[in-house]
């Protein structure tokens, strides 16, 4: 059996003419095409669940809506104004900012401690490292729910410290010792990431500048402040930004640790508006709140992106 | 070539991608389409394997005689999160056909119009008996005449006793023996209660499910005092009356000082043998199937205003967002009619006026003697009030969790956290 091809390859990587008279699919055509089929899914999946409910969430937040007996009416500026005069915002918002200043700031310092530690050639390393990342790939849920058990008050901690001779505080119960608990379960999970990210950082810091710097005479301290910290500030930055984000939206760990008590002491923002939306089923007022923490998250990631230049060596 | 066959590829796959994501986002899972084949689905808060067996085999009874009900699922879903889980499944279009509600949702669901009017099904079924069904039971789940959801479940809160821990703390009346002798007193219990946790490891009572968040469980406490949360209207706070100083303040004492009750933060399970009284319902009683030590029942104590029983109910309504009310409500009527209503006793007290007596509640529930049946389920229906419910429940309960935290700490001002609590509530009561 013999075949004839006809040898009208266009050479690849070009976007050539049409090789003939009402040819629509033009090789142009065809990769536009393939392009769009591949990031279609992915464009439909960013569409449906989270422009989609972005947008339902800012048009539910000027509506009144009782999901029990589905009527939704317009409301204004009613679920905004509902916000500040609400008796429980300020201590949600009293929350909510010493949950994050506390996280970010243990966080960032003992994620930045721990790489300097781990960054110097001793044997054993490798074995911190593991250990201190490991809670990064457990289950939230599970490591959650083991803290809720290690302090209560007749918990494993108030137990060993009561070895000791220590009248433990009752963690989750405390006016100030729930919030410091959350802080610190939420720390101890997630500060593993944090140092790796630092260390990679660290590893990238030149010896010839460290050197240069220490022939000019710098001590230790005056190295790391005034060479290490200034070359890693690009993660500085990235873990900042990942980490204040995050920390506003801490859900899991107030709902099964202190369900945001004692007295709203530990009621953030984002357990707040889930509280309004979900338990109460007032919608209007949950998409508010969820409207606000939004905007309080983009404007807080915008001034840390505008103040770069000021802290990351190579903007300047 | 090459080139070509990896466009036809990527067509390929993009196009099954399409097609998954419109088969996921089309399917419900209850078959929506025809009504020639349809699957039930009912949420429920029991996960106890011999309940669901229970359930599966009263559905599947019920669908060797209707071949158009393809299935009937029983969908579980935690007690702690049940009403929450619930509403979002109203909310994205993806309700149940039929739901348990908690007597605390009953007002919320009823006046809302989730739920359909079960009347005209119940009352045409072959055999129902719907006047069988008791009005005390029925009243939280009406609108003027139309009942709105079948009350599957009315259970009186009742006091367990663990008879080893008292024998072992030295106490040498047992609450039956009080009870008998007419001094079945909330102080002769927290003495009792205080005695345990004195002279044992264990703790002395526990009130199940409160852990200090949960303040509707105290509700059958206070009640001994004559208080009350709010009024029979819904419209007056309760907190700040005298009577439910006096019973918080009682309450209070018994925590912070003679240790009665677990603190704030310390958990014990009677069930587990950790305590030597708990307050719950007593369908918990299934918790004591194996026997891990000798324990014994008794209505709540009595408070200076007298003995107060309380119920907890729950009831199942038919969601009016469902795609298949009538097959649903069809379905409830069989199953709460009087022979299942009869079998689902050995968990859930029934409703009907002829099926509690006993007789009918020995056969059910071979755990408790007569006497038991007697003096706390019978007589608990027939005197006890179910807890309080609102319009409003779940708001409310959020803002009284909060304004009553104050008060679990040593030294606390009792009469001003509840001032405070009338505070926090009064714009919730009458919206």
């Amino acid at each position: 059996m013999t075949t004839t091809h006809k040898t009208t390859r266009e050479p690849a990587g070009t976007a050539g003419p049409p090789t003939g008279p009402g040819r629509f699919w033009t090789l142009r055509r065809q990769d536009a095409a393939s392009g769009w089929l591949f990031v279609l899914p992915q464009a439909l999946g960013f569409l449906a669940f989270v422009l989609y409910p972005l947008i339902a969430v800012v048009y539910y937040s000027f509506h009144t809506s009782n999901v029990l007996s589905g009527v939704t009416k317009y409301a204004g500026t009613k679920n905004y104004s509902q916000l500040v005069h609400d008796p429980a915002t300020p201590s949600v918002a009293r929350a909510t900012v010493l949950f994050c200043i506390g996280l970010v700031v243990i966080n960032i310092a003992l994620a930045m401690l721990l790489a300097v530690l781990l960054n110097q050639r001793l044997r054993g390393t490798t074995v911190f490292r593991t250990l201190f990342f490991s809670p990064v790939v457990v289950s939230l849920v599970a490591w959650t729910i083991t803290w809720n058990f290690l302090l209560q008050n007749n918990g494993g901690i108030n137990s060993i410290l009561h070895v000791v001779g220590i009248d433990g505080p009752n963690w989750l119960r405390g006016d100030n010792s729930a919030l410091v608990s959350v802080v610190i379960v939420q720390v101890f999970k997630n500060v593993g990431l944090n140092m790796v990210l630092f260390l990679a950082a660290l590893q990238g810091v030149p010896r010839s500048l460290l050197e240069a710097a220490e022939i000019d005479g710098a001590g230790a301290w005056r190295r790391f402040r005034s060479v290490v910290l200034p070359m890693i500030s690009p993660t500085t930055l990235l873990t900042t930004i990942v980490t204040i984000s995050g920390s506003l939206q801490v859900f899991a760990q107030i709902q099964i640790l202190t369900e945001g008590g004692p007295n709203n002491r530990t009621n953030v923002l984002v357990y707040f508006f889930y509280q309004q939306a979900f338990d109460n089923h007032d919608f209007g007022y949950g998409s508010a709140v969820a409207v606000v923490l939004f905007a309080i998250i983009l404007v807080l990631t915008l001034i840390q992106w505008r103040l770069r230049k000021k802290w990351v060596f190579y903007e300047s | 070539m090459r080139t070509r066959r990896l466009r036809l590829t990527s067509l390929a796959l993009s196009a099954a991608s399409l097609l998954a994501l419109s088969l996921a986002g089309c399917s419900n899972g209850s078959g929506s389409g025809g009504d020639s084949k349809v699957s039930l689905r009912m949420t429920v808060w029991s996960n106890d394997p011999s309940q669901t067996a229970l359930f599966n085999s009263i559905a599947a009874d019920y669908r060797k005689t209707h071949p158009d009900i393809t299935s009937i699922a029983f969908d579980y879903i935690p007690i702690d999160n049940y009403t929450t889980a619930l509403t979002t499944q109203i909310a994205g279009s993806n309700p149940p056909d039929m739901a348990w509600v908690l007597e605390r949702d009953a007002p919320d669901f009823v006046s809302s119009g989730a739920l359909t009017d079960l009347t005209p099904t119940l009352k045409k079924a072959a055999g129902y008996q719907y006047d069988d069904l008791t009005p005390a039971a029925t009243k939280l789940w009406k609108q003027g005449a139309d009942l709105y959801a079948y009350p599957f479940s009315t259970s009186p809160f009742g006091m367990f006793y663990n008879k080893d821990l008292l024998k072992k703390a030295g106490v040498t009346q047992t609450p039956d023996e009080l009870l008998a002798a007419h001094q079945w007193t909330w102080q002769n219990a927290e003495k009792m209660a205080t005695q345990v946790a004195a002279h044992t490891d264990k703790q002395g009572l526990v009130v199940r499910d409160w852990d200090y968040k949960t303040w509707i469980q105290l509700a059958g406490m206070w009640r001994g005092w004559g208080a009350d949360a709010w009024s029979a209207d819904g419209k007056t706070c309760g907190f700040d009356s005298p009577q439910m100083q006096q019973a918080m303040t009682f309450l209070h004492d018994a925590i912070f000082t003679d240790k009665a009750l677990p603190g704030p933060g310390e958990t014990a399970d009677f069930f587990a043998g950790e305590s030597g009284l708990t307050i719950t319902q007593i369908s918990r009683a299934t918790l004591l199937a194996k026997h891990p030590f000798d324990w014994g029942i008794v209505p709540l104590p009595a408070g200076p205003a007298g003995a107060s029983q309380v119920i907890g109910q729950a009831g199942i309504g038919v969601m009016t967002k469902g795609s298949h009310k009538q097959q649903a409500a069809d379905f409830l009527a069989y199953f709460s009619d009087a022979a299942n209503s009869a079998k689902l006793a050995r968990y859930f007290p029934p409703a009907r006026t002829s099926q509690l007596t006993t007789a009918t509640l020995a056969k059910a529930n071979p755990m408790f003697t007569p006497q038991q049946l007697q003096d706390v389920v019978i007589d608990g229906i027939k005197t006890g009030a179910v807890l309080p419910s609102h319009k409003n429940s779940a708001k409310i309960a959020n803002l009284v969790q909060n304004a009553l935290d104050p008060m679990w700490k040593s030294g606390a001002d009792v009469g001003s956290v509840l001032a405070g609590v009338c505070k926090a509530i009064a714009p919730a009561l009458s919206e």
